[in-house]
């Protein structure tokens, strides 16, 4: 019982936990899956470049970090704040350990000795960081892995020897190999997909075999999970550790994206966008961390010029994306996913109003 | 006390080893030596000093933020918001007045009215549910902080100390001894020992009114079982509205503080927010003697680590809190 019991973001069992699995299984079958499938895989044939990379490959990266948190929010109920800061740890150490424009800090090592190097340290970092958060309870989880952001933000800023200060690291060299650029948009869009792919596989995968049936467990009730012999710490731990796995891949990603990585990148405001993505998607299905940063990227690329169009200062970006998160905290708290399946699901419990609803 | 020292007679050892020499390290003349290899006394005093007037000004944010948990259990992490917006109005005032009194007094009232009306607005409403409350608190910051840089532009400001209080003092520190064999006394900011002093006064007047007085009696039974208190037909919304005001005006005049020690600007939100969070989570959440041992040890390592370590200074503040969360996880003074 107890702060965890309350922390959970779906208070609600009958919403939260059972229809879960069964829905992620039945998603195979969903016509609408295998559409989305088909369009992602052709996507090179329908946008261009700017579209490709900037909206679609920029939405993949950014789900596959807010996936991380999803697992540990949805089926852990502990919301960590430091999963961006392990996927700025990845690109960090890709970028140090691998080639750059800084080749007083860069130690120039092949990609893939350097890439698997740093998806390891990030995953170490990512796991420590949950071994500290869970020695303590529920709501103390959030404020501990800020504090860890928050932290590292500013050791990247003050830190010339390792991260090259507020300038940060630029001109990171990326792979190429087998005669392919595997940079150019196209061949960067399917490795992107692939990624996500397999990320949100494992996801889903893991959400149905034992280990996640026994952390949903500790999350709903972690005395009972206890006294049941379950070792309630070791599968949080371990829950971090994936999550920071699946964290650290999307931060090798956003580090061959863009190139460059600064402090800026592993900020406080931006592990903020993780939550808010995730939690504008909705924390209770794999899928929700990727439709809140198809959201986010759309908002972000374009409110400037809508809010230029209707006569207002475009500069407003954050105010509008904090509204938004205000609103969907404040009416649903299990994002646009939960919306969606409480508009399905009108018919069927017409007279019996479904859990999610007595929060809202 | 003296319980403590019969059961751990080990540590008690330690502690009073570790005081005598720091007290060693402020009173005496250093030794030719150990400059030598510490680099000069007057650095480490001021580094010192630095410390425990930041630790003051660390504990005026933090206890706010540590008293709003205790009660309600809602982890405000607007309250590095709270705290900018406080510094952004004492400016405005003490511009357009010239008083430095008057901008500590508006901060205070301007700021507590925003905590009541949050209070009142958005937490009362999703009572009960910390996490729903916690991320509210993370929405209202982010918009708040925009509202802010909108209004107030990406500027520094820094409010103008008043007269009295410019300059420095003697401190009966001995700095170093002249070659004549005359003692150098450190010199000190005024108002920081002023600001570290008034800080000291409000901590000391919390900690009575709250285990003095009959509100400090009802906030404390609140912080053990608010149902229970509730039961007993205390108004509990009222003394909740209360306590968000008083913690929310504390930030507010803090950030007054802070725009006179340092200066405000945009992020600066969020560097108050992280230092309250560390102190709290070092000195035990709910804990006002916690919030004021954390703000201390918070201070000090910040200050002597960016003077004798300055690009890993925020490791050892990091560290720290490592070190507490492994051996003590509620807080070093929490009393559960």
């Amino acid at each position: 019982m107890s702060i965890t019991q309350d922390a959970r973001l779906q208070p609600d069992p009958l919403a939260a936990a059972p229809p879960m699995t069964g829905l992620a299984r039945a998603d195979f079958g969903n016509p609408a899956a295998w559409a989305v499938g088909f369009i992602l895989l052709v996507m090179p044939l329908i946008a261009n470049g700017f579209f490709l990379i900037e909206i679609f490959g920029t939405t993949l990266i950014l789900g596959i970090v807010a996936l991380s948190l999803m697992f540990l929010a949805g089926y852990g109920g502990m919301v960590s704040l430091m999963q961006l800061t392990i996927a700025g740890l990845a690109g960090y150490m890709t970028a140090v350990l691998g080639v750059s424009g800084n080749a007083n800090i860069s130690l120039g090592w092949p990609w893939w000795l350097a890439t698997p190097v740093a998806v390891a340290l990030a995953t170490l970092f990512g796991t420590v960081g949950g071994a500290l958060a869970v020695r303590t309870e529920g709501i103390y989880t959030i404020m501990i892995t800020l504090a860890i952001a928050s932290a590292f933000y500013y050791f990247t800023n003050q830190n010339w020897d390792i991260f090259n200060g507020h300038t940060g690291i630029n001109s990171i060299v990326t792979p190429h190999f087998w005669g392919v650029d595997w940079r150019a948009d196209v061949p960067f869009y399917y490795v992107i997909l692939v990624v996500a792919a397999l990320c949100f596989g494992a996801v889903g995968y893991l959400s149905r075999a034992p280990f996640g049936l026994a952390l949903q467990g500790v999350r709903d009730n972690p005395r009972r999970m206890a006294a049941l012999g379950f070792n309630v710490n070791a599968h949080r731990v371990a829950a971090y550790a994936f999550a920071s796995f699946v964290a650290a891949l999307g931060g090798v990603l956003q580090v061959w994206n863009y190139r460059q990585i600064s402090p800026g990148s592993v900020g406080v405001e931006r592990a903020i966008d993780i939550l808010i993505i995730a939690v504008v998607g909705g924390v209770t299905r794999p899928i929700g961390p990727f439709i809140g940063a198809l959201i986010f990227v759309l908002l972000r690329t374009f409110t400037l010029d809508f809010l230029v169009a209707i006569g207002l200062d475009g500069n407003r970006f954050r105010l509008l994306i904090g509204l938004g998160f205000l609103v969907i905290v404040l009416f649903s708290p299990d994002g646009i996913v939960g919306l969606w399946e409480r508009w399905r699901r009108r018919g069927e419990q017409a007279p019996v109003p479904p859990g999610g609803d007595r929060h809202g | 006390m003296t319980k403590f020292i019969e059961r751990h007679p080990l540590w008690s050892f330690t502690i009073l080893i570790a005081v005598a020499a720091a007290l060693w390290l402020l009173f005496a003349t250093w030794p030719p030596g150990l400059e030598e290899a510490f680099g000069r006394k007057k650095v480490f005093l001021s580094a010192v000093f630095n410390g425990i007037t930041l630790g003051g000004l660390y504990f005026l944010v933090a206890s706010g933020f540590t008293l709003i948990f205790g009660l309600m259990r809602n982890v405000n992490l607007a309250h590095g918001s709270l705290y900018l917006f406080g510094g952004y109005i004492g400016y405005a005032v003490s511009v357009a007045t010239g008083s430095w009194m008057l901008s500590f007094v508006a901060a205070f009232i301007v700021v507590a009215l925003v905590g009541v009306a949050m209070q009142i607005l958005v937490f009362r409403r999703i009572e009960g549910q910390d996490l729903r409350q916690t991320m509210v608190t993370i929405g209202l910051s982010i918009v708040f902080a925009d509202l802010m840089l909108w209004a107030f532009g990406g500027d520094f400001y820094q409010i103008q100390t008043p007269r009295a209080l410019v300059g420095p003092m003697e401190l009966p520190f001995v700095t170093a001894v002249k070659s004549s064999g005359e003692a150098v006394y450190l010199q000190y900011p005024m108002v920081r020992l002023v600001i570290f002093a008034a800080s000291v006064v409000i901590g000391v007047a919390m900690w009575l009114a709250l285990h003095r007085t009959r509100i400090g009696m009802i906030v404390r039974a609140g912080v053990d079982d608010r149902d229970i208190l509730a039961a007993m037909g205390v108004r509990i919304q009222l003394v909740f509205a209360l306590v968000f005001a008083l913690g929310a005006g504390l930030a507010g005049m803090a950030g007054v503080v802070g725009a006179t020690f340092q200066s405000i600007s945009p992020g600066e939100d969020i560097r108050f927010l992280l230092a309250s969070l560390v102190v709290v989570i070092i000195g035990g959440m709910g804990s006002i003697p916690g919030a004021a041992l954390g703000a201390l040890i918070v201070g000090l390592a910040e200050q002597l680590g960016s003077v004798y370590i300055p690009t890993y200074a925020i490791v050892v503040t990091f560290l720290i809190m490592v070190l507490v969360l492994a051996v003590r996880p509620q807080g070093l003074l929490a009393s559960r």
